[in-house]
Order: C-alpha cells, then sequence, then structure tokens
C-alpha cells in the first residue's frame, strides 16, 4: 500500500535517516519502534508527506507522492497524534467533521459517518458537542481516531498515539484499538516505544536506531533471532524487572 | 485627481461665490482677529466661514497655500521667521512667491517677551533679561513653538548667554499657571496677552534688541483679489484700526470676561452680534458625531490593512520583521507633525486626522495578529496539514479563529487609544471631543474641557465594552472555556 524507496532526511549535518526501504502491505498493522531520536517519527511524517524527504521516493499505492498531490493523497490516509491534536476552538463533532465540511458532504452523509464512527470507536453522542478542554485525554484520543476516519482512508497512521494515556485508560483503549483496526481491515502504521505494545499491534515491527533499521519482523523473532547486539538490549530493557 | 477637478469646476457653476474661509490659530487673540475678519466678509455681504484653532503656524500656511483656507491672521515676526525661513528681502514679495498676499499691520504689535511674577523679580532684582544671566537656577516654561524657534528660547539663550538647564516646554495657557502657582519662575509672553494685567507680572525688558518685530497682518490668497474682492476690502478696511492697548483689552474681555469671541469681535466692528452660538445639546452631539466618524473610517481600514499585513507578517519571517518594525516607527512619529506631514497631502479638516489614525492604529492589530498566529503549536498545525486543507482553507477554518482573540485584543487596544488620540483631530479642523478641550485649555475654562474630555472618556469605556461583546459573539467557545485537568477520571 505504501512503499518507501531509498528514502532519507537529514537535519544540518546530522541524519536523521540513512536511505531506507520499506513496504507497508495492505490491511496489515505494521509498527515503528525504537528509542527516542531514532529516526520512526521521522518516517511516519515523510510517509504522509509533511516532511519532505531528501532522497528517494514515497509511492502511494503505487502513485509517488508529489508537491501536486499530496492534498488529494493524504485525504486517503488518516494521522493521529499524541492527545489527538485536536483543534480547540472546535467542538469533538466539528473536529471530526471539518474535512467533510470542507468537501462540501451532505449533512445527513455526514452525520450517518459521526455515528457510525462513534459506535465504531465507542464514543458517546452527547459528548459530540463538547469542547477538547472539555473532554479526558482518552476521549481526545477517541476523536482524534474518529476524526483520522471520517474520511474512511486507506491507510491509517498514528504516532504514539496512547503516549499521554494514563495506564488504566490506556489498557482499555489498546483493547478498543485492535478491536478497530481488525473490523477495518486497514492498512496501519504505528509509531510507540513501547515493546509490549508493539508485540500487542503489530503484525510486522521494525527497529529503528540512529536513523536506520536495525531488524523487521515479529517480536518472537526478535527475541529468537536477534540482528545484532543492540535488537538484544533493547527487547530486554523494554522487558523491564517484573519479566525476567 | 480629474474627478475631483471636474467636481470644483462644477461647483464652480453651480455656486460661483464659495464662501470665504478664515483661519484662526488656537491662541484666543488669534481666534478673535479670525472671528473679526468673518464677520468683516460678511458684512460685506458674502458668505463666511471661520476654522478656528487650528494646529499652528505650518497647519495654517500649508492649508492657505493648498486653497483650503483663504486668509488668516498672522505676525511679521512669524512670517520672516517660520515661513520664508530667513530670507532677506520684503516680506510682502516673499510670500506672493507662493501666490499670498500680506496686508499692512492691523496695527499692533504682539512681539515675544519674558515674564516673572513681580514679587521674584524684585527678589532678584531682575528688570531686564540680561539680569537672569546670574540666576542659573530658574525654572523656564516655555510654549512648545517658542522652545522649537530660532527667534525663542534658543537664539534668546545664545544672544544673553543663558545658562539655565531647567527648561521645560508646556501649553502657553497652563504656562501662565504654573507661574501664578510658583511651580516656574519665569515664562514667555506674548505683549497683548490678556493675563499680564490679570497676574499683574513684570515684563523683563528686551534690553539687546533680541526679540524681532511682530506686527499683526493679515495673510491672504492672491486669487482672492478676483474672486472676492469686497473681501479683500473688508479686510483692509481693519488695518491700522487696532491698537496694543485695544488689542490686550479686547483679549482681557475674552478670557477674562468669558465674552464669546464673536460678541467680542461684533461690538468692536460695530456690528450686531451674531447669533451663532450653538446651545451645548447641540454642539455636544456635533463633536460626538464628528470624534466617532474619525473614529470608526481610520480602524476600520484599519483593520482592513493590518489583518493581512500581520497574516503576511506571519508567513514570512523576513517580511514580517521589515512590516513590524515599520508599523512600530510609525508609532514614533509625534502626532502634530504626522498631522502637519498630511496637510499638503489632504489639506485640513477630516482626511489628514483620519490618516494619522489610521497609521496609529496599524501597530497594535498588526502586532497581534503576528503574535495570535505565530503561537498556535506545531502539532495542530501538523494535524491541519495531514487532514489534507490546503494552505487557505487552514488559515480561515484553523489559523485565523484560533487567534481571534489575540486579534480582537489588538483591535480593541487601537480602537481605545484611536479614541483618545482623536482628539488631536481638532488641531487640524477635523473637530471631534478635542475641540472643546481646545477651547476649554486656551480659555482656561474648566466646563469646557470636561465637556470634551469625559464624552471621550465614556466613549473610551463604550468601546472597550463594545469589544468585549464582540469577544463573546466571534471568539469560539472552546477557547474561552478554563482547562478541565479534573475530567479525566471519566475517560
Amino acid at each position: 500500500m505504501i512503499e518507501l524507496r531509498g528514502v532519507s532526511k537529514r537535519y544540518g549535518a546530522a541524519a536523521a535517516l540513512v536511505p531506507t526501504d520499506l513496504a507497508l502491505a495492505e490491511g496489515r498493522t505494521t509498527v515503528l519502534i525504537g528509542p527516542s531520536g531514532c529516526g520512526k517519527s521521522t518516517l511516519l511524517r515523510i510517509m504522509i508527506g509533511l516532511i519532505p524527504s531528501d532522497g528517494g521516493s514515497v509511492l502511494f499505492d503505487g502513485i509517488p507522492l508529489a508537491r501536486d498531490n499530496v492534498l488529494a493523497l493524504r485525504r486517503r490516509m488518516g494521522y493521529v497524534i499524541q492527545e489527538g491534536g485536536l483543534f480547540p476552538h472546535l467542538d469533538a463533532r466539528g473536529n471530526v467533521t471539518l474535512m467533510a465540511r470542507y468537501l462540501h458532504w451532505e449533512p445527513a452523509r455526514i452525520e450517518a459517518r459521526v455515528r457510525e464512527l462513534g459506535e465504531l470507536t465507542r464514543f458517546p453522542v452527547d459528548g459530540l458537542a463538547r469542547y477538547p478542554v472539555e473532554l479526558s485525554g482518552g476521549q481526545r484520543q477517541r476523536v482524534g481516531l474518529m476524526r483520522a476516519l471520517m474520511l474512511d482512508p486507506d491507510v491509517l497512521l498514528l504516532d504514539e498515539p496512547l503516549g499521554a494515556i494514563d495506564p488504566l485508560v490506556r489498557a482499555e483503549l489498546q483493547d478498543d484499538l485492535r478491536r478497530i483496526f481488525r473490523a477495518l481491515g486497514k492498512t496501519v502504521v504505528m509509531v510507540t516505544h513501547d515493546l509490549g505494545e508493539a508485540g500487542f499491534f503489530g503484525d510486522q515491527i521494525v527497529l529503528l536506531r540512529e536513523g536506520c533499521i536495525v531488524q523487521r519482523g515479529t517480536l518472537s523473532e526478535m527475541l529468537e533471532k536477534p540482528a545484532d547486539p543492540f535488537v538484544t538490549r533493547f527487547v530486554h530493557a523494554q522487558r523491564g524487572p517484573l519479566a525476567s | 485627481m480629474t474627478a475631483r477637478a471636474l467636481c470644483a469646476l462644477v461647483l464652480f457653476a453651480c455656486a460661483p461665490a464659495r464662501e470665504v474661509r478664515v483661519g484662526s490659530k488656537k491662541f484666543t487673540e488669534s481666534v478673535l482677529l479670525g472671528e473679526m475678519l468673518t464677520q468683516s466678509v460678511r458684512a460685506a455681504g458674502l458668505p463666511a466661514l471661520h476654522r478656528k484653532e487650528l494646529g499652528g503656524t505650518r497647519v495654517l500656511w500649508n492649508a492657505l497655500v493648498r486653497g483650503d483656507i483663504d486668509l488668516y491672521p498672522e505676525y511679521t515676526g512669524t512670517i520672516a521667521d517660520e515661513i520664508v525661513g530667513r530670507k532677506k528681502g520684503d516680506l510682502g514679495a516673499l510670500v506672493a512667491a507662493s501666490g499670498v498676499r500680506m496686508s499692512r499691520s492691523l496695527g499692533f504689535a504682539n512681539t515675544y517677551a519674558i515674564g516673572m511674577r513681580p514679587q521674584v523679580a524684585r527678589r532678584l532684582g531682575a528688570a531686564t533679561i540680561s539680569d537672569l544671566r546670574t540666576h542659573p537656577e530658574l525654572r523656564f516654561g516655555f510654549s512648545d513653538e517658542f522652545m522649537n524657534r530660532g527667534d525663542g528660547w534658543p537664539g534668546l539663550r545664545a544672544r544673553y548667554g543663558l545658562r539655565q538647564t531647567d527648561v521645560r516646554g508646556l501649553d502657553h495657557d497652563l504656562a501662565y499657571r504654573g507661574l501664578a502657582a510658583g511651580a516656574l519662575d519665569a515664562i514667555d509672553l506674548y505683549s497683548t496677552d490678556a493675563e499680564i494685567r490679570h497676574y499683574g507680572l513684570q515684563v523683563l525688558a528686551d534690553d539687546q534688541h533680541f526679540f524681532p518685530d511682530y506686527q499683526a497682518v493679515v495673510l491672504y490668497r492672491a486669487d482672492l483679489e478676483t474672486r472676492a474682492p469686497a473681501a479683500v476690502r473688508a479686510l483692509t478696511a481693519l488695518e491700522g484700526r487696532l491698537d496694543e492697548v485695544t488689542m490686550r483689552s479686547l483679549n482681557a474681555r475674552v478670557k477674562l470676561d468669558r465674552v464669546p469671541e464673536s460678541r467680542v469681535a461684533a461690538e468692536f466692528l460695530g456690528l450686531s452680534a451674531t447669533t451663532d452660538e450653538e446651545r451645548a445639546s447641540a454642539r455636544l452631539l456635533r463633536h460626538g458625531r464628528d470624534h466617532l466618524a474619525l473614529v470608526a473610517v481610520s480602524l476600520l481600514a484599519a483593520i482592513l490593512l493590518a489583518i493581512p499585513l500581520g497574516i503576511l507578517a506571519a508567513r514570512r519571517p523576513r517580511a514580517g520583521q521589515v512590516i513590524l518594525a515599520l508599523v512600530g516607527v510609525v508609532q514614533t512619529i509625534p502626532s502634530l507633525a504626522l498631522l502637519v506631514f498630511m496637510i499638503p497631502l489632504l489639506g485640513i479638516g477630516a482626511p489628514p486626522a483620519i490618516l494619522a489614525l489610521f497609521l496609529y492604529s496599524l501597530l497594535p492589530i498588526v502586532r497581534n495578529t503576528h503574535a495570535g498566529l505565530t503561537e498556535i503549536p506545531g502539532p495542530i498545525l501538523e494535524s491541519a496539514d495531514a487532514l489534507g486543507l490546503p494552505r487557505g482553507a487552514r488559515l480561515r477554518l484553523v489559523e485565523l479563529p484560533m487567534a481571534s482573540r489575540t486579534i480582537l485584543a489588538g483591535i480593541k487596544t487601537s480602537a481605545v487609544i484611536n479614541v483618545g488620540t482623536a482628539t488631536l483631530g481638532a488641531l487640524v479642523g477635523a473637530g471631534g471631543y478635542g475641540q472643546p478641550i481646545l477651547t476649554g485649555i486656551r480659555l482656561a475654562d474648566v466646563g469646557l474641557i470636561l465637556e470634551g474630555a469625559v464624552p471621550a472618556a465614556l466613549l473610551a469605556l463604550a468601546v472597550q465594552w463594545l469589544f468585549e461583546l464582540a469577544e463573546r459573539a466571534l471568539v469560539p467557545r472552546g477557547l474561552r472555556l478554563p482547562p478541565a485537568e479534573a475530567q479525566g477520571s471519566n475517560r
């Protein structure tokens, strides 16, 4: 669905991403993981054209991402960031429907889609009239997800979607998210720094370090056949004192 | 320009006798002379209009040359020093180069002088300006014009070798009160000022003959001789009719006895007093209407330009620095200077005042628009981009609504400052609440000052209140809610 060919990025003298190839299979969930500053968020932003890459190309459904088609292609991708990135001046419904209204959807079609998404994300109908400051972190994240899914995109990109949420709510949201991914069967790319979360969601896990992919595969492959000592160190550090 | 010429032509055809416009400066003697000239012209059977209390020599002269006024009273010393700039030769010939004629003297000279309270002068033994040399600790208060003119304080200091350092510029009418209250030791005077007798002041002799002769004359446009010869005959009839004693007592009638200038002028001319004295309520209404018009037009124009400028400044940081610097520089130009710059372009009346107010209103709006847009968090903008919103739609649907509160605060600041600054419009004949304030200061009439100051203050409050209402209507509710940290528990 998305294919990166030799994509690279530098910030001044520092390489944020060395030339990288990556193919994302349709209908699968890929998790990008690694320590902070490893280039995982950069990679995600390049996929949706928020950051231009220095070299290489991004293909979306076989079409190279370019200046003149990036707006159209972004409407086929949903993007969710920490805390949802909601617009504070719009209520939950306003946030979710902004793009559909911009595209002049029929009100009835918008309403039906909002109801459908509310059920899918288990967001209460009476919460739709609330403003972001009136919502909890978990609710904001559900609204962010509804907004990303509004136009029924082919791909869903999530950048640490659960990063700022307290543990109990987080567990519940994780379950809901995985259920939603499975129900929709969309191509999903998620960035996280939490290995447990990566194993929970990922059909494929991509481990990055200093702008470069160290290993790709499943969690058990990384445990059993680590590509280099860093993988082992990362995996063990992440499993924490309770797991050993 | 062509349209304007056409208009003038049409007006000329319909109303060949355009009224004769008399100007005067914002001190009592000038207003009184202006009133005499106006009534003389009217008595000669011509319609006449008096634009009184304009801001200073430059304002009057520029308006005369430009044709906004046809005549005004002036003093030969001022013409020599301020208008022709010490060019040698006959004054009449020098002003004729600008299409202006000068009458003969009206009969008196109003020269500068230095005055002190008699008890202070006695204590110091000061009878001449030279006697001030030995008292460098004296506090001087001079009118703003006197402070800066070549024939004022700089020249006086050089000629007499005066070393006083506590020298401040202030309004002439306030200087008298400062002197009377003992806050000042010496001030500049006009030799026909009514207050000299009122306060019993000691006038120091100009023993080195520094001050030039200030004969009162009338400056009028040369074309008046063909356009309205009766007006020229009326003003030349005043030549030589006023001596210094008469003028001082007429000034005293206005300033001390509180008789309106129009009546004093009519009495002197032997005419029946014209009853153009407006009722206070009508006057208040007229000033309010003029004031509101100045504020509304200038503010609206400023909003229309400043918001796009602020957006541009936020979009292009380098252009933004230039824009913010420019609108900042405009703010540092003194308002009277800005008004004087405008007169050659726009004449006197509302247009120069509106342009000046417009320029002063830009900074708070540009700055707040720029600040409101640049302080939007990066993730919000990224979310808008990721949705696939084009730049224009992002600006309209996300950025401007989010910055609306800051932008509105900038407009509110501009509006309140504008209401206050608009009082200066009276200096160029734009009317408004500044008019009673100017007259009130001139006549030391607190009631009249309040008649301008109180409504101006109320208007500022009303504007503030109006913008708070507007904030409730225009700023999205989501931005006005307090952040609710405590709601985290219910998912």
